[in-house]
C-alpha cells in the first residue's frame, strides 16, 4: 500500500497556505493510489499547528524540535525528516517550492536514497506512483516525469491544488525523533526585520505588477494603491528591483518568484520572457501598456492600451466605489 | 580564500528545447546560468579584496566551454569542466554525485552556486552537495563577507533577513541581491584565452559511468507537450475613463472583484 507524506511548513507555529494544499494532494494522491496520507509538521509549536492541519490530512504527525534549537529551518527539519524516512520508508513525498521547502528537499537528497522531481505544478498518480507536470523552458513545454520505481521526493508549487478539508479531520500523532545525522552547525545570530516589508506574493490572490514602464517610485505607488484597493499584493519586474523601487521579495520571474495568482495586472510590463515565466500559469492577466505590440499581449486576456498614469489612479477609485458600494448593499 | 563557483552551461535564455528522446537539446548555443553569474561575481570581490582564487566548475558537455570562457573573461582564475560522454540524461542524484566527487578533489574556503538554472528550476543541488560533503550550507544568500576563520551570510527571510554563520569550509548559495555581474573587459577577454579550462572524466572524479546517464536515472520524462495557448487578448483602446469601465466590468465578469 502506498504511502504519500506531505511535508509541512509552520512559521510561528501557523502552517503555511502551501501545506494545506500539499495536505489535500497527498489525501487525493491517497485515494487514488489506494494507500494513506500524512502530514509531517517538524519544529515549534507542532501540537497547534497540527490542529489546524488536521481537517486537510489525513492523519498528521507532529515532531517538536526543542525551543533551544538553532540553525536555519531545513537544516533542523532535515535530520529528523530523514530519521523519519529511514524508519517508515514512504513512497512519495511532497514537499513546497518554497525557500526553505526547497532547502530542506536539497538536504534530503544529500541525506537518503531518495530521488527528486522538481518544479512540479500538478501531480497525478498512474499504474505504481505518480506523475509530476512540470512546466519547463519558459512555458513551452509542459513535461511529464515519473520515478523509475514509483518512489521519490515531489517539489511542488504553491498553487497545484486547492486546499480543502477531508470529510474526517485526521488523527493527529506526536512523536520524538532525533536526527539521523548532524549537520554541520550554522548558527543564526540574529534575525533582522526591514522596516515597510511589502505583502508576501507567493500566496496572493491578486498580484498588481509594474515594470519599466512606471518610470519611477512615484509610479509604484500607483501600483500599491491598485494592488490594496483590490486586496492583493504588489509584484515586479527585475529592472523594478534593480532600480530600489522595491525589494527582491517582490521579483517575478525566472530569477525570482513564480507566481500563480486568479489575477495578475501588468502595468507598465513588456513581457520578456524572463518574466513570462514567472506569471503565465496565472488564472487571467489584463495588461496595461502604451505598446500595444509588447510581447505581453501574446498570454494577456485583456491588453488596454494606454497611458497607466491615467489609468492606474482611475482604476482605483473605480475599485473602491465598486467595493464601498458593495459593501453599503449588504 | 580560495572560492570555488559552480556555473552551469544552460541553452540560451529562449531557445531552449527538447530532443526527440526528451532531453535537453544541448548542441546549440549556451551561455552562463544568470543566478551563478550573481556568485561570480561576489566570488571576484571578496577574492579581489582577500586575495585568493577563483575556480569555475562546470559539468556538461563539450558546448559548455564558450560560457566558461566568459566567466573567465570576467576574472575568474581557472576552470575545471567535468565532460563525459556517459554523462547525458543524467538526474539530479547523478549530477550531486558527480559535483560530489569533483569537490571532493578539490580544495576551497568556500563553494557557491546561485538559487537555481533556467532549464531545471530545482534549486536543490547546491544543498546535497552540502550534506554529501559535510559543509555548512548557508543559501538565499543577500550578502556574503568573511569572518575570522569562517563565513557570515544575509539569508532572505520573510520578514527581512537572517544572519547566518558558519566556519569554512563551507557551501553558500545566493541570490541576485549580490549584486550584478560585471561585463567582461577587453583585456579580461584576452587574458582568458590563456587561462586553464582542465577537463576531467567520470573516473578523473572517481564515479561509475554505470550509475549516471539516462539508463541510470531514477526519473524519467514520459512525454512533453504544447501548453494550450494563453492570450488572443481582448484589446481596449479607448479613453481612460472609458477603459476604465471595461475593466472593471472584465474583472466582474470573471468575478475577480
Amino acid at each position: 500500500m502506498s504511502t504519500i507524506w506531505a511535508i509541512g511548513e509552520i512559521p510561528d507555529g501557523v502552517p503555511t497556505k502551501l501545506t494545506l494544499e500539499l495536505a489535500t494532494l497527498a489525501r487525493q494522491l491517497a485515494e487514488k493510489a489506494g494507500g494513506q496520507s500524512r502530514t509531517i509538521l517538524v519544529g515549534q509549536g507542532t501540537a497547534r499547528a497540527a490542529e489546524a492541519a488536521a481537517p486537510y490530512s489525513g492523519a498528521v504527525l507532529a515532531v517538536e524540535v526543542e525551543p533551544s534549537a538553532n540553525g536555519p529551518v531545513a537544516a533542523q527539519v532535515a535530520p529528523r525528516l530523514a530519521a523519519l524516512i529511514e524508519e517508515h520508508k514512504p513512497d512519495v513525498v511532497l514537499i513546497g517550492a518554497s525557500n526553505d521547502g526547497k532547502d530542506i528537499c536539497g538536504l534530503l537528497l544529500g541525506l537518503t536514497d531518495m530521488p527528486v522531481l522538481v518544479n512540479g505544478s500538478g501531480v497525478d498518480w498512474a499504474d505504481a506512483g505518480p506523475t509530476v507536470e512540470m512546466s519547463t523552458f519558459g512555458g513551452k513545454l509542459v513535461t511529464r516525469s515519473a520515478f523509475s520505481d514509483g518512489r521519490g521526493m515531489v517539489i511542488v508549487r504553491p498553487g497545484t491544488v486547492t486546499a480543502e478539508k477531508a470529510a474526517a479531520v485526521g488523527a493527529v500523532e506526536a512523536v520524538d525523533v532525533g536526527a539521523a545525522q548532524e549537520l554541520p552547525e550554522v548558527k543564526v545570530a540574529d534575525s533582522v526585520a526591514e522596516a515597510g516589508a511589502a505583502a508576501p506574493i507567493e500566496e496572493a490572490r491578486i498580484i498588481v505588477g509594474g515594470g519599466r514602464g512606471i518610470g519611477s517610485a512615484e509610479g509604484l505607488r500607483l501600483v500599491e494603491e491598485l494592488a490594496e484597493a483590490l486586496g492583493g499584493a504588489v509584484g515586479a519586474t527585475r529592472a523594478v528591483v534593480d532600480s530600489g523601487w522595491i525589494g527582491y521579495g517582490q521579483q517575478i520571474g525566472q530569477t525570482g518568484k513564480i507566481v500563480k495568482p486568479a489575477l495578475y495586472i501588468a502595468c507598465g510590463i513588456s513581457g520578456a520572457i524572463q518574466h513570462k515565466v514567472g506569471v503565465q500559469t496565472s488564472g487571467t492577466i489584463v495588461a496595461i501598456n502604451r505598446d500595444p505590440d509588447a510581447p505581453i499581449a501574446e498570454f494577456a486576456d485583456l491588453f488596454v492600451v494606454g497611458d497607466l498614469f491615467e489609468i492606474l489612479p482611475a482604476l482605483t477609485d473605480a475599485i473602491r466605489a465598486r467595493k464601498s458600494g458593495i459593501a453599503n448593499e449588504t | 580564500m580560495n572560492i570555488v563557483v559552480l556555473l552551469k552551461a544552460v541553452p540560451v535564455v529562449g531557445t531552449e528545447r527538447l530532443g526527440s528522446d526528451l532531453l535537453t537539446d544541448r548542441a546549440g548555443q549556451s551561455e552562463a546560468n544568470g543566478n551563478d553569474e550573481y556568485l561570480l561575481e561576489k566570488a571576484l570581490q571578496l577574492t579581489e579584496a582577500h586575495g585568493g582564487d577563483v575556480t569555475l566548475l562546470t559539468l556538461g558537455p563539450a558546448t559548455g566551454a564558450e560560457a566558461l570562457r566568459k566567466a573567465l573573461a570576467m576574472g575568474a582564475t581557472r576552470a575545471v569542466h567535468v565532460v563525459d560522454d556517459a554523462v547525458r540524461g543524467s538526474d539530479i542524484r547523478a549530477t550531486v554525485e558527480i559535483l560530489t566527487g569533483a569537490l571532493k578533489k578539490m580544495e576551497y574556503d568556500l563553494v557557491f552556486c546561485g538559487a537555481d538554472t533556467s532549464d531545471g528550476l530545482g534549486g536543490v543541488v547546491g544543498a546535497a552537495l552540502a550534506a554529501r560533503l559535510g559543509l555548512p550550507y548557508l543559501s538565499y544568500a543577500s550578502e556574503i563577507e568573511p569572518t575570522d576563520g569562517g563565513v557570515r551570510v544575509h539569508r532572505l527571510s520573510a520578514a527581512g533577513y537572517d544572519v547566518l554563520e558558519a566556519p569554512t569550509p563551507a557551501l553558500v548559495m545566493g541570490t541576485q541581491l549580490l549584486g550584478a555581474p560585471r561585463y567582461p573587459s577587453l583585456r579580461g577577454i584576452m587574458q582568458a584565452r590563456s587561462k586553464p579550462i582542465e577537463t576531467w572524466s567520470l573516473s578523473d572524479v572517481g564515479v561509475d559511468a554505470a550509475k549516471v546517464g539516462s539508463s541510470a536515472a531514477w526519473t524519467k520524462t514520459i512525454d512533453a507537450t504544447k501548453p494550450a495557448e494563453r492570450g488572443g487578448a481582448t484589446f481596449v483602446r479607448e479613453s481612460a475613463d472609458v477603459a476604465v469601465g471595461q475593466i472593471v466590468e472584465f474583472l466582474g465578469s470573471r468575478r475577480l472583484i
